[in-house]
């Protein structure tokens, strides 16, 4: 017996390197099967390695697909796509009956960290999901939250220049704002903070992640520290390369943060070693969004039918 | 009084701001700017040292938001032309028009000096506001002279008016900021600048060369305050134009009362070039690293040489003040090891 039979359909649209690094990755799925990529590109090399993976692959982008769902027995769609693109087939996905997850800035669904509020967001037909910084670092933020209140959270994401493509680059103050709400929003934090910076180090650095979070007074470091380490061992169970650099740092304030005065505060210190899939190991920012993505699809393709609003 | 051979840009209230922790007050702006304008100073830099948006834990909370001190700028100068500094990654194009709507005539964009293409929107933004664009390419000892070009290239075609070689760690030498100014100079149609710091006591002299290269701009902090082991001296700078025949339309002896009466009280030990000051420079590290890494030092009980050092060997650039705290836990648990090891 095929063992795809048991798997559900899905397809990639998009055929750049994002979309490439989620068909290496979703080749592993032991919950999805990739049975179709779309792109607008004849000669990307995304669809080729498609093709060659025996997948169904076209250049005619989203109407090709959309004309094929129901053959294909595809139920769960990964846009990695422009906000642009995706603003405009989210509600296609939606009457095709098809569930979207995210991966373009478009935030049409909510914000989703898996280790974090996945659970609360399985009956949405469209998931966003954020920015890599915004994977790497709300969940240490929503560790703190979980155990006292966080008046501010600020981070800084410092990825290898290499790593950053022209959508990135066009649209920094994109990234620092939807990060900042992101570590409110999802993160829990009175108030959020991004900062973005490149590195063109060579060789490539490795993505890092600085979290700080404002403590109040009478905050227990135990438990603040014991929350923060169980949290990297969850988004490490979808994101094997994250990781503390060292163990969390806490200084004694005051601080006069913007979400308020704060009496103390606490530094943690990622790295983000990407899969080595299509993307190079230092990649991590982008290993990060697609291995969150493959964690949200699966999760979306294991529920119950019926589920969705 | 002769027209000017470039234009000064006086950076004290924003470079300055590293060496001060950030804590200008609205008053000490207005003093300043009273005095820098009076004697003639055409452009006056205020923002937080990181640029707009860059109060944080990382870079150290403004004690003052930084729109009061250029409203207060803008209600003192007569005369000065007023610039803001943005680095895209910390500040976003939208403070752009905050500020354009409190009165400020010059935006600074600056970036890593390979980074150019990420100030795109924003140098774009500043032009639609009507403000002048500055772009800024910071650390830019990092890239050879025909790199630097092509960043520079880039920010021209954007929209810049001017593009700076920005030398943020006081790195280069004599040699290295005459040819990165000249092959700028060569090439580019919009005006060049040189950002200079003191590191290795070069910035008056590196200002001089780059004049020689047909520098447009240049900048100078009084006092020299500023990130680091600090920037080129304002009155210094315009007292050796003076004495090389080369017009400032800046009056010496009224810049020299405004550093020593109104700056030096700010920060009296300002232009020492001390052992971090030095490494700063030796090392190609970011200026305002050195008062974080001095922090860190006695706070992890580690060497700010080491810090520095290991700064260095990581090729970290402008922002990863993060990386400071990194650096130093992680030579206080190798300390600690070492020592565990040393006791068996």
């Amino acid at each position: 017996m095929n063992g795809s039979e048991h798997k559900i359909g899905c397809a990639i649209v998009g055929s750049g390197n994002i979309g490439t690094d989620l068909l290496e990755k979703l080749t592993r799925s032991p919950v999805l099967e990739v049975r179709a990529m779309v792109g607008i590109d004849p000669q990307s090399e995304g669809l080729d390695r498609a093709r060659r993976r025996g997948v169904e692959a076209s250049a005619e982008g989203v109407d090709w697909l959309l004309g094929r769902v129901g053959d294909l027995g595809v139920r769960v769609v990964f846009e990695a796509t422009t906000a642009r693109v995706h603003t405009a087939n989210a509600p296609r996905y939606r009457e095709a009956g098809v569930s979207a997850i995210d991966l373009t800035p478009a935030a049409v669904g909510p914000p989703v960290v898996p280790s974090v509020n996945l659970a609360e967001h399985l009956d949405e037909w469209n998931i966003n999901m954020i920015t890599c910084g915004g994977q790497a670092t709300a969940p240490i933020v929503a560790a703190v939250s979980r155990v006292c209140a966080v008046p501010y959270a600020e981070i800084v994401s410092t990825v290898a220049s290499r790593s950053a493509g022209p959508g990135t680059r066009q649209n920094i103050d994109e990234f620092t704002r939807t990060t900042a709400r992101c570590l409110e929003r999802v993160g829990g934090a009175g108030q959020g903070k991004a900062i973005i910076v490149l590195n063109p180090a060579d060789p490539a650095i490795y993505m890092r992640n600085t979290v700080f979070c404002a403590l109040p007074d009478g905050y227990d470091e135990d438990a603040v520290a014991a929350s923060i380490q169980a949290m990297v061992v969850d988004v490490s169970t979808y994101v094997p390369g994250y990781r503390l650099k060292n163990p969390p740092v806490f200084d004694v304030g005051p601080y006069a943060t913007p979400g308020g005065p704060a009496a103390g505060r606490v530094v943690a210190l990622l790295e983000v070693e990407g899969a080595g899939d299509f993307f190079p190991p230092y990649a991590g920012n982008l290993d990060i969004m697609t291995a969150a993505a493959v964690r949200v699809g699966e999760a979306v393709a294991r529920r119950p039918l019926g589920a969705l609003a | 009084m002769t027209a000017p051979a470039f234009r000064l840009t006086d950076s004290t209230l924003r470079d300055g701001s590293h060496a001060v922790a950030h804590q200008f007050t609205v008053d000490q702006v207005r003093a300043v700017v009273r005095s820098l304008d009076a004697a003639g100073v055409p452009v006056i830099e205020i923002s937080h040292g990181d640029g707009l948006g860059g109060s944080s834990f990382n870079y150290g909370f403004s004690r003052t938001d930084e729109r009061l001190l250029l409203r207060a700028a803008v209600e003192e100068r007569r005369r000065a032309k007023l610039a803001v500094l943005l680095l895209p990654g910390i500040g976003v194009a939208h403070d752009l028009e905050d500020v354009a709507e409190i009165g400020v005539d010059i935006a600074r964009i600056a970036t890593h000096c390979t980074e150019a293409d990420i100030a795109e929107q924003h140098i774009q933004m500043a032009k639609r506001l009507g403000l002048e664009a500055v772009g800024f390419l910071m650390m830019a000892h990092m890239l050879s002279p025909k790199e630097l070009l092509g960043q520079a290239e880039l920010m021209e075609s954007y929209g810049a008016d001017c593009v700076y070689v920005v030398d943020s760690a006081g790195a280069m030498t004599i040699d290295d900021a005459r040819r990165r100014v000249a092959t700028l100079k060569n090439r580019l149609s919009c005006q060049v600048g040189l950002h200079a710091h003191n590191n290795l006591a070069l910035a008056v002299a590196n200002s001089l060369a780059a004049l020689e290269e047909g520098a447009d701009q240049l900048d100078g902090c009084t006092t020299g305050l500023g990130a680091g082991a600090g920037n080129c001296p304002t009155e210094i700078l315009v007292a050796a134009c003076e004495r090389s025949g080369i017009s400032t339309a800046i009056d010496p002896f009224a810049v020299l009362d405004a550093a020593e009466e109104v700056v030096r009280p700010l920060r009296p030990q300002q232009g020492v070039i001390d052992r971090g000051g030095v490494l700063l420079g030796y090392a190609g590290v970011y200026g305002s690293f050195l008062l974080h890494a001095q922090r860190a030092a006695e706070r992890f009980g580690v060497n700010v040489k080491d810090i520095i050092l290991e700064l260095g060997r990581r090729k970290v650039v402008g922002g990863q003040e993060d990386m400071i705290i990194d650096v130093a836990v992680e030579l206080s648990r190798r300390a600690a090891m070492a020592a565990a090891g040393a006791n068996h």
